[in-house]
């Protein structure tokens, strides 16, 4: 087949309208050559034989009349052994290599493979010849770090194939074919090796159904895996303005959530905080395997000054790339920050195209965008029985911390638990700055429901007697509401408040977060006789500060026991009733 | 050769378009006019017609002058004979003094790769116990001021920097008022830091066009620098007066607004000016300092809101004070371990008493009695901002912290404090 040619002839930001005389296929990826460079690019909308394209880099010193060259392929990412460890950008491109090969900056058109050719492998071939197998089954696997990597038949293979042929266990070079199948209607016979495509924006789909998911997701955060908790397989939001600790708790959820793989999607977001990743996930380590928390991760990272397109890629390929360990039976948490980059980089392209924009400019299909991300989660029973799922947390970053903003609208449409983090709460150094009231999930909890339901009416009338304190002051309050606002301001420094810096403090157990909740329950149900407001003032600020200690003891330490202890008496000193 | 036009077909703002081919993207040209010549830079190429933001503005362009394309971008000189020079939005001398032309660079160059960047790990000592407590500034940080009119962030920001530790300082003023300007100038010579020092300055009265230069060719300068090795200090003010200029433009070119006119790619051009700060993996650093007055003091405006979203926290500057709530320094966490061992627990504690105190201050303008707690916070209240929140205070980080417990000692009881045992322990009785 000939090379498809177009010309540009137009530029304007980082989109151009491109002339082309034969056929192009939407959001088919083009590189545009310039000088010696040649930059990747992909259509986006096409009207008579003109093209727009937005294009992956920056578009200095292009000119009308250059040269295009259509791919004929959507923009895909390459999947295989190996993608563990590594930091990509948007486009699948590896960091660490590009620092090789191009130094301190991020040279434009430069494309690196993501999976290193010469890498070899273990082979462990499990289909055998004869064996009839459907896209996304297996046919043997490959150890790559913790995981049994499961080599498929690629999921974009139609139809039926027949192994006819199968290599020998042993070690293979990423690229070997490794086994030759042959349809069994159309007799086309074709080559597996470990390395596959697939087109980012379409989700893989090799799953026999979906499951309503019901297992948490333990982040080892009270207020989240108590209060507001995520189920494997479900979807979680968490809106806030600047400053009120987004990042810090997504780090917080990366580090201890108990899944399996985590994939770090930093979208338009500060180079510094991936830098942070980078640099810290080698050396942490991960308690559940004993390994380091790298050797779990994959980090694609888009940050706010590189290419504004590819930072729309990048969500969909984190989310791709964390379809395909699902597809290996595995547990995949997507944490993407910010969804709200994203939409401003659909709104920037939407401004270029000059569609008729939507409410605050940004484009009409806005929403149905974000609900078939976020629909890319859930709980899949594969091919094989086995039950997998993908987890996607996004953070969103709200035009003046406003909720009522259409990013944070839409998501809120489409995710299971809502975490809204408030600037009150951050201001007062309430952290993490969840808003106990606000927000809200679906999902079940891990302790109690009743107990939970008696905390939130604490909370809530806690909340109802401050509001009130302000109105008719302290000493208008009678002493069993003030005793109930104490209550409220006991559970959130000791239970909702959590600090995240502390090695202790910061993973909070699913046995520990029950046992420390049912002794918080044990004094918000208590009935207490208190002399006076100071007195209660009193003794509750001495409470705090023994649960507050308790909560840095390591469970393991002598202190810890003794600790109890010491709080089991200072309840018991003025309880008159349990 | 290059090819001279004469058919100007659109005059709009200060965007002009006119018929010419092989021109490239963000390509330069000059526009000669009756009145000089000015510089011109391509924003949008259309089949054969060619827009030009003008940067000496559009006024008195005649549609037969002269448009001649340069065939090269933006550039500056990056020597070290800089270092002691005062420049105007386009680059050129407004010292009097010769112009610089040796090793040009481009400006608005690419972004850094993240894998070459290291966790800054290095304080800036300010000596202003809101910055160095509170919210400890840390070299490569992007961080602005949050002020109004009127406040005095310009006399802030020169202050940090000449009591910060860096080798470099670049600063971009744009719109900057004339006196500020020169304020700017003779506080840097009488410190004797003018000798170390770059200054691109727009002034308010140079044409608003000019001053979208300024924080490219102060960064670019910067880079340079920073990759021999430097530890640089740009200062950049006022952000708002960047933003506004890309309104007009954008306004011009019939962009469509996203929020309050400002064009939809807000964040992405801040950011890719503040991205700009970085800690090189085996070179120098760039810190950023930028002031972003907020109109109408809101901070929910789409500058300071979309810059709050970029920078790593900011620094609120109300009636001469930094502000404790709101103010933020994400980078502190990195440095505030290794300072002293209570610095964290008293950056918390006060901050968390001060709100209590905010609070009960509102009960008693609302003619609530005081209970013995809140008399113990309206004592607190007023030591805190005496000690820590006067500007005027010039200590060291660690007379800070001294100073800190002893105002909790004066005002509370161990328990009261929110600080873990431990702590207390060792520093309640201590700092007597």
């Amino acid at each position: 087949m000939a090379e498809k040619l177009g010309r540009v002839v137009g530029v304007n930001g980082n989109m151009l309208t491109v002339e082309f005389d034969r056929s192009v296929i939407q959001n088919e990826v083009a590189f545009v050559v310039t000088g010696d460079e040649k930059l990747k690019s992909e259509v986006i909308r096409i009207r008579g034989n003109r093209a727009d394209m937005q294009v992956f880099e920056s578009t200095n010193k292009l000119k009308v009349g250059d040269r295009v060259e259509f791919t004929g392929e959507l923009l895909s990412v390459e999947l295989g052994p190996g993608l563990l460890k590594q930091v990509y950008d948007g486009l699948q491109n590896p960091l660490n290599l590009l620092a090789e090969h191009s130094g301190f900056f991020l040279k434009r058109g430069v494309y690196l493979n993501a999976l290193d050719e010469n890498s070899q492998w273990q082979f462990t071939a499990t289909a055998k010849p004869g064996d009839k197998l459907r896209a996304g089954d297996a046919i043997g696997s490959v150890p790559e770090g913790l995981f049994t990597h499961l080599i498929f038949l690629p999921f974009a293979w139609n139809g039926e194939w027949e192994v006819t042929e199968i290599v020998s266990d042993g070690t293979y070079q990423l690229t070997a074919p490794l086994a030759t199948v042959r349809n069994t209607e159309t007799a086309e016979t074709r080559k597996v090796t470990m390395v596959q495509r697939w087109p980012i924006k379409i989700p893989i789909g090799a799953y026999r159904e979906k499951i309503l998911p019901r297992n948490p997701m333990i982040t080892q955060i009270r207020a989240i895996d108590s209060f507001f908790p995520v189920a494997l397989g479900g979807t979680f939001c968490t809106p806030g303005p600047f400053g009120a600790g987004k990042t810090v708790l997504q780090h917080a959820i990366s580090q201890h959530a108990e899944t399996d793989v985590v994939i770090i999607a930093a979208c338009g977001e500060r180079a510094g905080e991936v830098v942070e990743i980078l640099r810290e996930f080698p050396h942490l380590p991960d308690p559940r395997t004993g390994k380091t928390l790298i050797d779990r991760s994959i980090i694609i990272c888009n940050t706010s000054s590189m290419p504004v397109a590819a930072r729309e890629a990048s969500v969909y390929t984190a989310v791709t790339l964390a379809e395909y360990y699902r597809q290996m039976g595995l547990n995949v948490l997507l944490l993407a920050d910010s969804t709200s980059r994203w939409a401003q980089a659909l709104r920037e392209m939407s401004g270029r195209l000059e569609e008729i924009p939507g409410e605050e400019a940004f484009p009409a299909y806005l929403e149905s965008l974000i609900a078939a991300f976020y629909e890319r989660a859930g709980l899949v029973e594969l091919n094989n029985g086995k039950l997998a799922s993908v987890t996607i947390g996004g953070s969103v970053s709200p035009a003046g911390g406003n909720f009522e903003e259409p990013v944070t609208q839409a998501t809120l449409k489409v995710v299971g638990a809502f975490l809204g983090l408030s600037r009150e709460r951050s201001d007062a150094r309430r952290y993490p700055a969840i808003h106990p009231l606000d927000s809200w999930s679906k999902y079940p909890s891990i302790v109690d429901a009743d107990k939970l339901a008696t905390a939130r009416g604490v909370l809530r009338r806690g909340s109802e007697v401050n509001q009130m304190m302000k109105v008719i002051g302290e000493e208008g309050t009678n002493i069993d509401d003030y005793v109930i606002y104490l209550k409220s301001e006991f559970l959130d420094y000791t239970y909702l408040q959590q600090n995240t810096f502390d090695a202790v403090d910061g993973a909070c157990c699913r046995e520990r977060q029950n046992k420390l909740f049912d002794k918080i329950c044990s004094v918000l149900a208590g009935g207490f006789a208190f002399g006076g407001k100071d007195e209660a003032r009193s003794y509750f600020s001495e409470l705090r500060q023994l649960f507050l200690d308790w909560n840095y003891i390591a469970a393991d330490k002598p202190e810890y026991a003794a600790q109890e202890k010491a709080i089991d008496a200072k309840i018991t000193e003025k309880l008159i009733h349990a | 050769m290059r090819k001279v036009y004469h058919k100007i077909l659109k005059i709009a703002g200060n965007v002009i378009t006119v018929e010419a081919d092989n021109v490239a993207y963000n390509e330069l040209a000059e526009v000669r006019t009756s009145r000089g010549v000015s510089l011109a830079q391509v924003i949008r190429l259309q089949d054969s017609t060619v827009s030009l933001q003008v940067f000496a503005g559009s006024r008195g362009i005649s549609t037969d002058d002269e448009v001649r394309f340069l065939g090269r971008e933006m550039t500056v000189s990056a020597t070290e004979n800089l270092l002691g020079r005062i420049f105007n939005g386009r680059g050129l001398p407004r010292d009097g003094r010769v112009a610089l032309d040796e090793n040009p660079i481009e400006i608005g160059g690419p972004s850094v790769n993240p894998a070459k960047r290291v966790i800054p790990r290095k304080m800036i000592r300010t000596n202003i116990p809101m910055i160095d407590v509170f919210n400890t500034l840390v070299e490569s940080q992007k961080l602005p001021i949050f002020s109004v009119a009127g406040e005095p962030y310009n006399e802030l920001l020169a202050r940090i920097a000449l009591q910060a530790e860096v080798d470099i300082i670049v600063l971009g003023g744009m719109g900057l008022k004339y006196d500020d300007y020169l304020s700017f100038r003779d506080t840097l010579e009488k410190a004797g830091a003018l000798s170390r020092s770059v200054l691109f300055i727009h002034t308010a009265s140079d044409p608003t066009v000019e001053c979208l230069m300024v924080p490219d060719m102060s960064l670019a300068v910067a880079e340079k620098f920073a990759l021999d090795g430097k530890r640089v200090l740009v200062l950049l003010t006022d952000m708002t007066n960047f933003a506004d200029a890309m309104k007009e433009i954008a306004i011009t070119m019939e962009q469509i607004p996203s929020n309050r006119g400002y064009p939809g790619d807000l964040y992405s051009q801040l950011a890719s000016r503040y991205e700009k700060a970085v800690d090189f993996d085996g070179a120098g650093s760039i810190t950023i300092l930028a002031v972003t007055t907020m109109p109408g003091d809101d901070v929910t405006h789409p500058i300071p809101d979309n810059t709050g979203y970029i920078t790593e926290g900011q620094f609120y500057l109300k009636n001469g004070r930094i502000e404790p709530f709101g103010s933020l320094s994400r980078l502190k966490q990195q440095v505030n371990a290794a300072t002293r061992g209570d610095h964290r627990a008293i950056m918390d504690a006060m901050i968390r008493l001060y709100a209590d105190y905010r609070g009960t201050l509102e009960k008693q303008s609302m003619g609530f009695s005081m209970s013995a707690w809140d008399k113990k916070l309206l004592r607190y209240g007023v030591k805190f901002e005496e000690r820590m929140m006067d500007l005027s205070v010039n200590i060291p980080l660690e007379k800070a912290l001294d100073l800190g417990w002893q105002t909790l000692r004066e005002c509370f009881e161990p328990s009261e404090v929110g600080i873990k045992t431990e702590i207390i322990k060792e520093y309640w009785d201590k700092a007597k």
